[in-house]
């Protein structure tokens, strides 16, 4: 059978490579645009003509898209199989979420978090892969399937990975921080940065207290919402993307964030150095997923299994700068990276981490009424607020009707 | 003596208030000659984001698309306004106060409920569709509108009052006895309405165009929900934002403030021109 199926495999490579001498062999590699070769042992070419467009929804910088002397590799599948992508890109699991809920628009290939993928398949909204379509999932090391989300890895193929860990400028703490605990120490009061999202937040906290990243119960919930709100006065400002200006720019000496980004920000400030705490932290994966009502899912396979070519993982591992799950583009790495203690860290350290699961609703809409309390808790109280605006309100309301009246009479007495 | 203090403290007033209008811009010009991706520490000058900006087609995409998309929609819109000002013009008191009224709630209305209340509609009208279709056999309701349909349905709606309220001031300044004159004078109403009101109104009409343009290609948050799977370019943007937002998009920005400069002075100068040629012939 298997025999068969190869032979087959060779009858339509060569019927291809006879029908497109353009696609010439080199080795065992075809081209991908100029700077990019892929396995030729794949039938890259069967959507050609066929007026195929993708639409990709893809985290917002998050492959390598031909800016800073990248390769843009979605041209390159492009150029490869005559599919036309359509591009686009999300900031938030949740954004991502909402927008598949709201059925306002349709996509073939999304890349999710780890917890997104295990409620996304919950509530059956992905596609299982057709893996005959995928051969490059050989390529994806074992340590990377099979995870709690997705146990029989059949919905996803890893895309990226990470930990959380603590960014911090050496200049400016006392010592090394090696636990949670610093973010909270009063001593950096007005120098801690902290995740603006509540998951990762909420996971800090957590570690933080010992406790499991993903609560079980409301309890928990609202034992880890304590935590974060005892830690609100220390903390300079709940930020994002801003943490690369204000970390590299020495503005804040603390900052939890994601590692393969904490390495950028090492390279722009040397003083920067990063620690995973020793309570354990978050590993996330973000994999790659066919969403249930995908019009072209066998070009989407294809797509994905582009995006496993070691040369286009390579670019992407480069460009992105997080950890790649691809066990032949580990093995491409310069050894400084390969054995990197921040972005590939030992298996010592990644015995002591968890992923995030999808949480039941109750916990998570817990979760989210926690966080915007946490947010909007102020020591000194800020309940006057509320009826403050009310009464301005009423008050714009009662001037704008006397404006009117008063205007009525004026006009009327011409 | 007195006085001179006065006069420095007003001087220093307005050059702390167009600071705050134009530092912001003059550094994001700055950092986008920037070596460097970051965006405290000014390592060196470099004109590659410039470059990396022509080849990244996402962005120029999705730049592509806001202007397309503001240019149809502020285009629909201003003649569906004009027509609408026009209309209301022509009504009594008491009609033309609703009218007025209602129009003026999309513009007080926060736009995010906009926002939703367009992406309910397009959802249930999709619904619809599909049930439609099914019952005629045939594929005659158009069922995925999603994309560019949906972004010029909501530009156009949320623009068309910006319309109205701009030309029909105008319209009420307007002498209606040119109107009468012209009708006097052998035009038909068609006639008159192009040949004497509508150059009059012209200005108004314009304006009204730009400032379509500007709140549609500045509007995110009703893209937001009704972009379907497109991207329009603040929605491009506000995606980077877990990583860290390219320097492209300050090559981009300055680009893009130059060009609006550029339109704002030559319009300037066009207009001062002809005013002084009028001034003179006068």
């Amino acid at each position: 059978m298997k025999k068969r199926l190869v032979s087959l495999a060779a009858v339509l490579l060569c019927a291809v490579l006879a029908a497109l001498p353009a696609f010439a062999v080199a080795g065992d590699t075809v081209p991908a645009g100029p700077d990019l070769q892929v396995s030729a042992d794949y039938d890259w070419n069967r959507f050609r003509g066929q007026n195929v467009t993708l639409y990709v929804y893809n985290w917002g910088l998050y492959i390598s898209d031909g800016s800073d002397d990248s390769i843009d590799v979605v041209k390159g599948f492009e150029d490869l199989t005559g599919i036309k992508v359509n591009y686009t890109t999300f900031d938030t699991n949740e954004s991502l979420y909402a927008k598949m809920k709201s059925g306002a628009a349709n996509y073939d290939v999304i890349v999710p978090s780890d917890y997104m993928i295990g409620k996304m398949i919950g509530e059956d909204m992905l596609e299982p892969l057709d893996f005959s379509n995928i051969p490059n999932i050989e390529k994806i090391g074992a340590a990377y399937k099979n995870l709690e989300y997705d146990l029989d890895n059949a919905y996803s193929v890893p895309y990226t990975w990470g930990v959380v860990g603590i960014v911090y400028n050496k200049t400016m703490v006392q010592e090394p921080p090696t636990s949670w605990d610093a973010l909270w120490d009063i001593e950096y009061a007005g120098n801690v940065l902290m995740f603006n999202n509540s998951r990762d937040a909420f996971a800090i906290a957590a570690k933080k207290l010992g406790m499991s990243l993903n609560p079980t119960s409301t309890e928990q919930v609202q034992a880890i919402a304590e935590e974060l709100k005892a830690q609100k006065s220390v903390v300079q400002a709940y930020v994002m993307d801003e943490i690369f200006d204000k970390m590299t720019g020495g503005e804040a000496a603390m900052a939890p964030y994601y590692a393969g980004d904490a390495i950028v920000m090492m390279e722009d400030n040397p003083d920067l150095d990063f620690v995973i705490p020793e309570e354990g932290t978050n590993y996330f994966v973000d994999a790659m997923c066919i969403p249930k009502g995908a019009k072209n899912k066998e070009a989407a396979e294809m797509f994905i299994n582009y995006m496993c070519e070691t040369e286009v993982g390579a670019a992407n591992c480069d460009f992105i700068g997080y950890s790649t799950p691809i066990t032949n583009v580990w093995e491409t790495l310069d050894d400084d990276l390969k054995y990197s203690p921040i972005a590939y860290p030992s298996e010592e350290v990644l015995a002591n981490t968890e992923v995030f699961i999808s949480l039941p609703d109750e916990i998570n809409s817990a979760m989210d009424m926690a966080w915007s309390d946490m947010k909007s808790y102020d020591e000194a109280g800020s309940g006057w607020m509320v009826p403050v605006m009310l009464l301005l309100a009423l008050a714009l309301i009662v001037f704008n009707v006397w404006r009117k009246l008063h205007r009525r009479q004026r006009s009327d007495l011409y | 003596m007195k006085q001179k203090h006065w006069r420095a403290l007003q001087q220093a007033y307005m050059v702390l208030i167009f600071s705050f209008l134009y530092v912001p811009i003059a550094v994001m010009a700055v950092f986008s000659f920037n070596e460097s991706k970051s965006r405290s520490v000014f390592t060196g000058f470099t004109l590659n984001w410039y470059k990396s900006l022509f080849t990244n087609s996402m962005i120029l995409d999705a730049l592509a698309l806001s202007v397309a998309i503001a240019l149809i929609s502020a285009l629909i819109s201003t003649v569906v306004g004009t027509m609408a000002a026009v209309g209301i013009s022509g009504m009594g008191r008491k009609p033309r106060l609703l009218i007025n009224n209602l129009s003026y709630l999309p513009i007080v209305n926060p736009e995010i409920i906009t926002g939703v209340s367009l992406m309910l509609l397009f959802v249930a009208y999709r619904g619809f569709a599909a049930w439609a279709n099914a019952h005629m056999g045939a594929d005659l309701v158009p069922q995925n509108i999603f994309g560019l349909p949906t972004l010029l349905i909501a530009h156009i709606s949320f623009s068309v009052p910006y319309v109205i309220f701009n030309v029909s001031p105008k319209l009420r300044q307007l002498d209606v006895r040119m109107y009468e004159a012209a009708l006097d004078l052998g035009c038909n109403p068609t006639q008159a309405f192009f040949k004497v009101v509508m150059p009059e109104l012209m200005p108004a009409i314009l304006s009204a165009f730009l400032i379509c343009i500007t709140y549609s290609i500045d509007d995110f948050i009703i893209s937001y929900f009704t972009c379907g799977n497109l991207q329009t370019l603040p929605i491009a943007i506000y995606s980077m934002t877990r990583k860290k937002v390219s320097p492209e998009i300050n090559a981009l920005s300055t680009i893009i403030f130059l060009v609006i400069l550029a339109i704002i002075l030559f319009t300037n100068h066009m207009d001062s021109r002809k005013y002084r040629r009028d001034q003179q012939r006068g």
